[in-house]
């Protein structure tokens, strides 16, 4: 943050430069959260916009503290009395928490291995790794329907080898959910977890070697404390989107699969409930913040390290 | 002591692979089946892309959705940098910190809360949803990743040269255009195809901020995978599989061969020096 404060005034054209950029956001990212948690305090209404506005700016500022004392709470208090709620909320951490768990015992294997592939290849090899997320998100979540359904590939490939000698049912149930999640957002969990892998000093499993130690108990004692850093960005670079995820639950969960962003979609789209639908993203936001901002300590402390 | 890959690594990378790449394998294959059942094979058939060039419905969305891309990419690209510059430039000012929290929050913000948060402002100013909320939607999430990947480029910039320009008294106005601007040309293309991806495959977002007449392909896409799979499905697929697989490869052989340029350029200016 060191930068050069040789100019003490700012000239018109850097001011506008800040301005430009810094406006767009106030205007399309802030202000349409301010919408949202004034929404949430207002009622349902059957009208469209179907709710009733819990203050209007027109009305200046004894309108705004007159509106103020008539929040109504009530859409929150709908969220805590209807189990249905905090359920989704809950299912979405365990969900999240799972995965995560599922794509970081896959995911390390494949960092590994590409941290120790011959340097030549590991252009190639990272390239692989993200090629797959440049394209479509639902196209890879929808391929996994043609494998999983009942009479899908997976199960065709099963009873041909004579492993099972009935349909797994995998689609629409949670296990789905993770496969979806785990295959989705493996590339986030590779990437920083080779980042740290290829750094890795060699000499010092080299000197494990050399006194005797055995390579797994040399990996366990060396490498994975080493790794550390990367497993915990990794992890929550997984975690932290696959909370709000709607788009793998809703088509590769089922009926009974509730995740938080799914919940909201149904609450807006089918019961075009806005006022709780609001109140369901303010809160879903809450949650969020926790691991945002530890995610945020942690590589902040990781770039100091550095330093 | 290493003496080759050893079998454990090979296999988790075969495996790992395999488990990344086999499901696209398997869409792309199963769009070339006769049969309309998606899961038996019946033959090899390009049918269903024929049929697919008179689903007129589905061209359309195709169109809106690359307009869209398109426009939104290029508005982000230029927003986007400008917010790299001043983070990365600009040094204090008032309201600095909210400035980057807004940059990097809709990075990891949930896409419903996006659309959402959104799709309420339109309604909130009137404003009648279609085809530019969408388009005011994805630039205002895609700007953020631009900023992301032009401020990496940033923070190892040689800032001699642009001194040495403004010594000799060029306005920076200029000075950016012929000196910044093409030394951060590759990260400003690499933002510039993020943000088209981005915008080409976004369900959520454009779900909550569309209005009548405005029908995505992936809005498309979804609203017909959730009656089931079919082989057109597959083979939309498989097309947009194939294009940014395309342009992925001809976008890092590009930057290889203009990065090796540029280096022999340096070399020879530095030879002749």
């Amino acid at each position: 943050m060191s930068q050069s404060q040789s100019k003490p005034r700012r000239s018109l054209g850097s001011w506008a430069l800040i301005a430009v950029p810094y406006l767009w956001l106030l205007v399309f990212f802030l202000a349409p959260f301010l919408i949202v948690f004034k929404i949430s305090l207002s009622e349902v209404a059957v009208a469209i916009p179907p709710y009733l506005p819990a203050f209007d700016l027109a009305e200046g500022w004894a309108g705004l503290v007159d509106s103020v004392s008539q929040f109504s709470f009530d859409n929150y208090l709908w969220l805590t009395e209807d189990d249905l709620y905090w359920k989704s909320y809950l299912s979405s951490v365990v969900i999240a928490t799972i995965s995560t768990f599922i794509a970081l015992l896959v995911g390390y294997p494949i960092a590994y291995g590409m941290s120790r592939a011959p340097k030549a290849w590991r252009a190639t090899l990272l390239m692989l790794i993200i090629l797959p997320f440049w394209t479509s998100f639902l196209i890879r979540v929808y391929a996994w329907i043609g494998i999983l359904k009942n009479e899908g590939l997976l199960n065709q490939f099963l009873l041909w080898l004579g492993v099972i000698d009935q349909p797994l049912v995998i689609l629409n149930t949670n296990i789905a959910v993770y496969i979806g999640i785990v295959y989705s957002y493996l590339p986030f969990l590779v990437l920083p977890l080779y980042a740290t892998l290829e750094k890795l000093d060699e000499t010092l499993l080299e000197a494990a070697e050399d006194l005797g130690c055995p390579s797994w108990q040399a990996f366990w004692k060396i490498t994975f404390p080493l790794s550390l850093p990367g497993v915990v960005a990794g992890c929550f670079l997984v975690f932290i989107p696959a909370v709000g995820e709607f788009v793998i639950p809703d088509l590769l969960g089922g009926s009974n699969t509730l995740m938080i962003g799914k919940t909201l979609w149904v609450e807006f789209f089918a019961n075009r409930d806005w006022p709780v639908s609001s109140a369901v993203a303010v809160l879903l936001l809450l949650l969020l913040v926790v691991p945002i901002v530890l995610f945020q300590n942690h590589q902040q402390k990781l770039q100091e390290r550095q330093s | 002591m290493r003496n080759g890959p050893s079998w454990f690594n090979v296999t988790s990378l075969v495996l790992g692979f395999s488990f990344l790449y086999l499901p696209i394998v398997l869409l792309v294959v199963f769009s070339f089946n006769e049969s309309r059942l998606v899961t038996v094979w019946g033959g090899f058939s390009t049918k269903w892309y024929g049929e697919l060039f008179r689903n007129t419905q589905l061209l359309d969305a195709a169109k809106v959705t690359l307009e869209v891309a398109f426009l939104s990419a290029s508005c982000a690209t230029v927003l986007g940098t400008m917010a790299a510059l001043v983070l990365n430039r600009s040094g204090r000012f008032p309201g600095r910190s909210m400035f980057s929290g807004m940059i990097f929050a809709p990075l990891v913000m949930p896409e419903v809360i996006l659309g959402l948060s959104l799709l309420l402002l339109f309604v909130a100013i009137d404003q009648s949803r279609g085809f530019w909320t969408i388009m005011i939607a994805h630039t205002t999430f895609a700007m953020c990743y631009v900023a992301v990947v032009v401020q990496s480029r940033l923070v190892g910039f040689d800032r001699s040269i642009e001194e040495a320009a403004e010594d000799l008294g060029s306005p920076p106005l200029k000075t950016f255009f012929l000196i910044t601007l093409p030394l951060i040309f590759p990260a400003v293309v690499a933002g510039w195809m993020l943000a088209f991806t981005l915008s080409l495959d976004d369900l959520v977002i454009a779900s909550f901020t569309t209005g009548p007449g405005a029908t995505t392909l992936p809005m498309k896409i979804y609203s017909q995978v959730r009656l089931g799979v079919t082989p057109e499905i597959n083979a939309v697929c498989t097309i947009l599989v194939g294009l940014v697989t395309v342009g992925v490869i001809a976008a890092s052989i590009t930057t290889k061969r203009r990065e090796q340029q540029r280096q022999r350029d340096e070399r020879a200016a530095i030879a002749q020096g």
